[in-house]
């Protein structure tokens, strides 16, 4: 039953004053970032905007935009039972995701409350990794008591970038990759560029053809060169970009993100501020037809419930930025909910969000109104927005799933 | 007790392991109309009651040695005196001294020794009030724990008859004085009522001995109060023949109640289908198929091995894995060539329970090398001879001698293997200073350190009591919060042993409250 401890990190400690670490591309990314916008992810210095904000987020819709992916939590998960471990973990089958297939996950507590969300790879047949939003070698550690598993935190020792964007299988073809033509979406394809070995998974974060790199950090700069080589030729418009573009972008393709838009279950202390899978409209990820998963009876219990309240997609009217919004259920003129994550979607020329609200008695509220704060020259001003709940994702272009992509 | 709406009398039961809880749940179940089998690991029913030879001609009780606890509603219910149950003779508790100054405890007496009169006044009150204590926490005892959330009505009845047990039944001065020492140390309290140190160490015994704890240790008053539970309605006794002969009177209960049993049948692993236990698999292969499961084995067992333990919530399994389990107490049997010469004492106070821990100080030190994974230098010892009183456990003129050693650590530092026959020597060697020549009486020995203890009885870490009787593992956390009313999350799957509440001890209790948890599961109106 004992295991040998999660390898630890071997590679030196950064120097104390050093409150950021560097990520394995950071030379090449400060020359992309004039701002010098720091913020923290992870730990790593990681930019907000490196240059103009609205050039990176047109970069992900228009061209395409490269975005540092290194500081994402990874981990290794191998063994005889890691498809056990990994199908008793999340609330999806994962038993038949194939080698070389991404999915995404949700997993929960014991009270079916969801902990974090992520990616899962089945890189190679019984190996796997696992993405995640916030540390979980604690949770995965304590889900494999009685498990023949291995689990690696791999974060440092994996350098990724994501490559988004309507040209981005035309930037990866130019830049020497071969066989991106058949990678479907979610598929794996292990391959060399230059002279080292290259995973490149087509998934990303902004509901549009993207891929997402894999190397060994010592690999990390020869990967950026030679994927900004067709650019320095003045063939494509390839833009770093940082957090703040990728925000507007995931809110446009209806992504969530724990610890924003719904408090993580092991971060919460009052009743009923965690949230379910039912409760953040993930349903379809739940998956009652397999073998046991840490929630499920409790996840059985709640589905016999009426639903109580849901994470939805909302379109704002009006131009006024919905942020930390309360909302109204117009018809019975009761507050019902707030607004988690919001953004002026440049797009689609319109206000989108992620806003929590509740259903009396599992009924859909049918009229929902913003209340906006905003101000004009310091001074505060308040409006009335009316709100319309989308079902689907506000952006999610058809191109992101066609094989293979066109080369534009 | 079969009445009309009942389903019980179609429904079949499994109980994994015939330790004396194990008995009295399904004896209970059967006299309801359940159709129950048990299952025992061993050649013999009975568990930690059954008697043993350990050499040829010499037998002694396997793992307890004195009944002070049997609950009477137990005895009462399910016939236990109509099966021949025979408590024996009631025996005192005699705290020896080197000098011979021995102290003998009595229910709410004290005598010998050069005790003051303030002490043997105290002793009274003081035994009279931590009675009244334990007795209060009756209703606890027999009912399941109530949940503190979403209570269902027996719930809320148990909490509602222990609140007036404690304001009512103990009086406004008692109640405050029970709440003010109710999670504290033994150490303390002691200090505060008594001046004697053979006194005080004696009753240190009682809190500490099959515990991880030594006297400083916090919530020692509520393990003397467990301990103490059995002398609210009955004197501690050596049964004659053994405790054996209490296993046997339980095993003839059950098999009277209907219940089939069979032994060396060892359960392999529970069967569940979609999160409901449906039967056994045998050692051997063989499957058995029941409506109901019930498990007398230890919690850790009972979720970590014999059911796979992704059939439960992650938290579910860390908090199993969690409970602390380690046995702290060594089994030391002893053929003498007839009785120890214990300096001042008389045959027939030989026939008593006998405890050395001559001080506080003694037994807290003892407790030290536990806490560093090392055996006591100079341990704790409850020492019966139970040949005294039944002559059939020896050859004649020889005696046996079963003796309780305390510290004796399951994960001992240099490990069991190379160290058993040296914590046997320091046990013997204690008994020297009041025996002297005791150690050339010795025809053959046994010691069962908690690692044999383990392997022989199927106990996680050979701990007595299937987990420490800690205030955080006890009540609605027995054995773990999830699973601490007696049910499971594996529906079908019941606890009926000492890892539920109310825990250890030979009461019977954890085995009748889940046969009334299965009957109220099982339930059926129409």
């Amino acid at each position: 039953m004992s295991k040998p401890p999660p390898n630890a990190d071997l590679t030196p400690l950064p120097d104390y004053r050093q409150v950021l670490q560097p990520s394995p591309f950071h030379t090449r990314l400060v020359e992309h970032c004039p701002l010098q916008n720091w913020m923290s992810w992870n730990g790593y210095q990681t930019p907000r905007v490196c240059d103009v904000l609205a050039s990176e987020y047109f970069a992900i819709r228009s061209t395409c935009s490269v975005m540092d992916l290194t500081p994402m939590e990874k981990y290794r998960i191998a063994g005889p039972d890691a498809l056990k471990f990994l199908n008793r973990l999340v609330t999806r089958d994962v038993g038949d995701l194939k080698a070389g297939r991404v999915t995404y996950v949700v997993w929960c507590n014991d009270e079916g409350k969801v902990l974090d969300d992520g990616t899962l790879f089945h890189l190679r047949a019984g190996e796997y990794r696992l993405c995640a939003q916030h540390h979980q070698l604690d949770w995965l550690l304590l889900s494999s008591i009685g498990m023949d598993v291995s689990i690696q935190a791999e974060t440092h020792q994996v350098a990724a970038l994501s490559v988004q964007g309507p040209t981005s299988y035309a930037l990866l073809t130019a830049a020497g990759v071969v066989g991106l033509d058949q990678l479907k979406p979610f598929g794996i394809l292990h391959t060399r560029l230059r002279v080292f070995d290259l995973m490149i998974s087509r998934t990303g974060f902004t509901g549009d053809l993207g891929y997402e790199l894999w190397v060994e950090p010592a690999a990390a700069l020869s990967l950026w060169d030679a994927l900004f080589a067709p650019a320095q030729q003045g063939l494509f418009d390839v833009r770093v970009i940082g957090l703040s573009a990728l925000e507007m972008a995931r809110i446009e393709a209806g992504f969530i993100v724990p610890g924003d838009d719904f408090n993580t279950a092991e971060t919460t202390v009052r009743a009923d501020h965690d949230r379910s899978p039912f409760e953040l409209g993930l349903d379809w990820l739940v998956n009652f037809d397999k073998p046991h998963f840490t929630g499920k009876r409790a996840l059985l219990r709640e589905r016999a419930r009426p639903v109580m309240r849901r994470l939805v997609k909302l379109r704002v009217s009006g131009n006024k930025p919905p942020m930390d919004s309360f909302l109204y259920d117009a018809e019975h003129g009761r507050r019902i909910g707030t607004v988690k994550s919001q953004s002026w979607s440049p797009i689609l020329k319109s206000n989108v969000c992620l806003a929590d609200v509740g259903y009396s008695n599992g009924l859909v509220p049918s009229q929902i109104w913003a209340e906006i704060y905003y101000q004009k020259e310091l001074e505060w001003r308040a409006t009335w927005a009316e709100c319309f709940m989308s079902e689907k994702p506000f952006w999610a272009h058809p191109r992101r799933l066609k094989t293979p992509p066109r080369n534009f | 007790m079969t009445k009309t709406g009942f389903v019980g009398a179609s429904k079949s039961v499994l109980v994994v392991g015939g330790g004396h809880n194990g008995l009295v749940c399904a004896s209970y179940l059967a006299r309801a109309g359940y159709r129950v089998d048990i299952l025992e690991a061993r050649s013999a029913m009975g568990g930690g009651a059954a008697s043993s030879d350990f050499a040829e001609g010499y037998r002694v009780s396997g793992l307890a040695h004195i009944l002070h606890s049997l609950s009477p509603q137990v005895r009462s219910d399910l016939q236990l005196d109509a099966a021949g149950l025979e408590t024996g003779d009631s025996i005192d508790t005699i705290a020896l001294d080197k000098a011979g100054q021995h102290i003998t405890l009595g229910i709410d007496t004290l005598a010998g020794g050069d005790l003051s009169a303030d002490d043997i006044e105290a002793y009274g009150r003081f035994k009279r009030e931590f009675i009244g204590y334990a007795k209060a926490l009756e209703p606890l005892m027999m009912n399941k724990p109530p949940r503190l959330k979403d209570m269902d009505r027996r719930d809320k009845l148990t909490l509602a008859k222990l609140g007036w047990q404690l304001r009512f039944g103990l009086g406004k001065d008692s109640m405050r004085e029970f709440l003010r020492i109710g999670g504290i140390n033994i150490y303390d309290v002691l200090n505060e009522v008594f001046d004697s140190p053979l006194l005080k160490g004696a009753i240190a015994l009682d809190a500490v001995m099959g515990q991880h704890m030594g006297p400083r240790t916090p919530n020692t008053v509520l393990t003397y109060l467990h301990r103490l539970w059995g002398e609210t309605h009955s004197r501690p006794s050596l049964p004659s023949g053994g405790m054996g002969s209490i296993a046997k009177a339980l095993e003839r209960a059950a098999a009277n109640a209907g219940v089939s049993m069979r032994t060396a049948a060892k359960v392999q692993r529970i069967l569940v289908v979609d999160g409901a236990a449906v039967g056994v698999e045998l050692e051997s292969g063989e499957q058995l198929h029941a409506d109901i499961v019930i498990s007398n084995a230890d919690a850790k067992t009972t979720f970590l091995k014999l059911v796979d333990s992704s059939e439960f919530d992650a938290m579910f399994v860390h908090r199993v894995n969690s409970i602390r389990a380690n046995g702290d107490v060594a089994k030391v049997h002893l053929a003498l060539d007839g009785l120890p010469k214990i300096v001042g004492l008389s045959v027939e106070q030989l026939s008593q329970r006998l405890i050395i821990a001559p001080n506080m100080r003694y037994v807290e030190h003892a407790f030290n090398h536990s806490k560093y994974a090392e055996f006591s230098e100079n341990p704790l010892l409850e020492i019966t001879i139970p040949s005294i009183a039944d002559s059939s456990l020896a050859p004649p003129g020889h005696h046996v001698m079963s003796i309780s050693a305390s510290f004796a650590p399951y994960a001992l530092k240099l490990g069991w293997e190379t160290q058993r026959d040296a914590f046997m020597q320091r046990v013997i060697a204690v008994i020297e200073q009041y025996a002297p020549g005791f150690g050339a009486q010795i025809i053959a020995r046994e010691i069962l350190t908690p690692v044999d203890i383990e392997t022989q009885y199927h106990l996680s870490g050979g701990h007595w009591h299937h987990g420490e009787m800690a205030i955080d593992q006890l009540f609605m956390l027995r054995p773990v919060y999830g699973a601490a009313q007696y049910d499971t999350p594996i529906e079908g799957l019941y606890l009926c042993g000492a890892a539920a509440h109310p825990g250890g001890g030979l009461t019977g209790l954890p085995g009748r409250n889940a046969a009334q948890r299965v009957m109220r599961a099982t339930e059926w109106r129409p």
